[in-house]
């Protein structure tokens, strides 16, 4: 399985297709709804964002409180779709990458290939399973937000899915409808 | 009149709280097993080890098996017979309160929808109470992620819509759930009652175990059908494709007015988490 670290360069994020496995390492950082809508307002009003977007990689995950001795809570992505609003704004300030669950909207879609970005899904709900590949957790920012402050995490081999690629390629549509063609033909030789 | 006093509320919600985040209940773990057998389509079959795996490093490392350790949903079977000690709310909220702090479990609620801060301690609770004949208290707590909550619907068919009206929009809800709830998903399903009541027997619906067969022949043939239905999209575990779409579904019935068709579409992930106490 091929290993990529985060911070992603533009040769990386482009060189990444739908349905790939990858594992990643290094840095990311965590935003949910409420960061991102303070994300736009910093933005709107001119003030620096929690940390310099260019080449980094969110990670939508509000992680459990950790336990003594631990790296980090439990920590699986949320729903991507709900961040749509505020990405295509992000990735026009140089995101390069997300880590989520779900499908995106067709502007989110349009902005990755324009700003040649990618999208990666991690199992939802494997979240205990998740936190091993966690190897540091750190509040940067509104910590006022509690389980939707702003988190540096450091990880370790953390296994995603290329789920949309630079060039708007779908794992998601893919994979349904290799599945259903595989049914349709069995189905069909089961006739014959 | 028995006695229950207000401490014993307490200390077993809290107790649920913690265990229903770390514990999936094992019908559900074995539903599991039983769809990564039947599954054929690889790459479904290895998101469902990955699954069955996180649900016991879960159980053996003391971890929530999900970080949204949801809304408390608690649901109280009061026995008329029971005499409660002190306020029966306020015990379950501490409850509640003392099992995701002392538990390590995250907390999701904000305390106004629209000014959204956090209240910092899972409270409150949504405490649906029943009174019921006897004298025990049965206490269940539910932990309701919103991933999938937030895929749920309610439709007020008109009746000449019958039986097919409330099987497309059961699929359809399916379909706009696509990849967003976490499949392979659990489905609580209300048919009647009024706008209010379908959505609570959806959620009670929900909360049932999997393996648990309708005790009306007519409402269990329907949950066969619409399981081998939703087994057909191709969504698959994490929307990757595949069969695994839904483990399990129930349909909750009840009497509603000569006007209405209504039907509810609660969605569960596969942590659809439960677990219940009787004091």
């Amino acid at each position: 399985m091929r290993e990529i670290t985060a911070p992603l360069t533009d040769e990386t994020a482009r060189s990444l297709r739908a349905g790939e496995q990858v594992l990643l390492s290094g840095t990311v950082y965590t935003a949910r709804d409420a960061a991102h809508l303070r994300m736009l307002d910093c933005l709107r009003e001119g003030r620096e964002l929690p940390f310099d977007v260019r080449g980094q990689v969110i990670y939508y995950a509000g992680p459990t409180p950790t336990p003594a001795g631990r790296a980090v809570g439990a920590i699986g992505p949320t729903t991507s779709v709900r961040m749509d609003g505020a990405t295509p704004t992000l990735l026009r300030e140089g995101l390069k990458g997300m880590i989520g669950k779900g499908q995106r909207s067709a502007a989110v879609v349009e902005a990755m290939r324009e700003c040649g970005a990618v999208y990666f899904a991690a199992v939802g709900g494997a979240a205990a399973l998740m936190a091993r590949c966690v190897t540091a957790c750190e509040v940067i920012a509104w910590d006022d937000l509690g389980a939707e402050s702003v988190k540096r995490l450091t990880l370790d081999r953390l296994p995603l899915v290329v789920a949309i690629d630079c060039e708007g390629r779908s794992a998601f549509e893919d994979g349904q409808r290799a599945y259903l063609e595989y049914m349709m033909e069995d189905k069909q030789q089961q006739h014959e | 009149m028995r006695e229950i006093a207000h401490e014993a509320i307490t200390e077993a919600v809290a107790g649920l709280s913690v265990e229903a985040n770390r514990y999936l209940p094992e019908d559900l773990a074995r539903a599991l097993r039983e769809a990564r057998q039947a599954e054929e389509w690889e790459s479904a079959r290895a998101l469902l080890d990955i699954l069955i795996e996180n649900e016991q490093v879960a159980r053996r490392e003391e971890m929530p098996i999900c970080q949204d350790t949801g809304m408390a949903v608690v649901f109280a079977d009061v026995g008329q017979e029971v005499h409660i000690d002190g306020d029966f709310e306020a015990a379950v909220n501490e409850g509640v309160r003392r099992g995701y702090v002392g538990g390590l479990l995250r907390k999701s609620i904000v305390g106004d929808p629209l000014r959204r801060v956090n209240t910092g301690d899972n409270t409150p609770a949504l405490i649906h109470t029943r009174l019921v004949p006897g004298d025990r208290l049965r206490l269940t707590v539910a932990p309701k992620g919103f991933g999938s909550e937030n895929m749920s619907r309610v439709a007020m068919l008109p009746p000449a819509r019958g039986v097919e009206g409330v099987k497309d929009f059961v699929l359809e809800t399916v379909r706009l759930a696509g990849a967003n709830p976490c499949p392979p998903m659990v489905l609580g399903i209300g048919i009647g009652s009024d706008f209010e009541g379908v959505a609570g027997l959806a959620k009670r619906a929900l909360i049932q175990s999997v393996d648990e067969v309708n005790p009306d022949p007519y409402y269990a043939a329907l949950e066969k059908e619409l399981l081998e239905e939703i087994n057909r999209t191709g969504i698959g575990p994490q929307g990757f494709g595949g069969r695994t779409t839904c483990l399990g579904l129930h349909i909750l019935a009840a009497p509603t007015h000569i006007a209405s068709l209504p039907v509810a579409v609660n969605v569960g992930c596969h942590v659809t988490r439960h677990r219940t106490v009787t004091l």
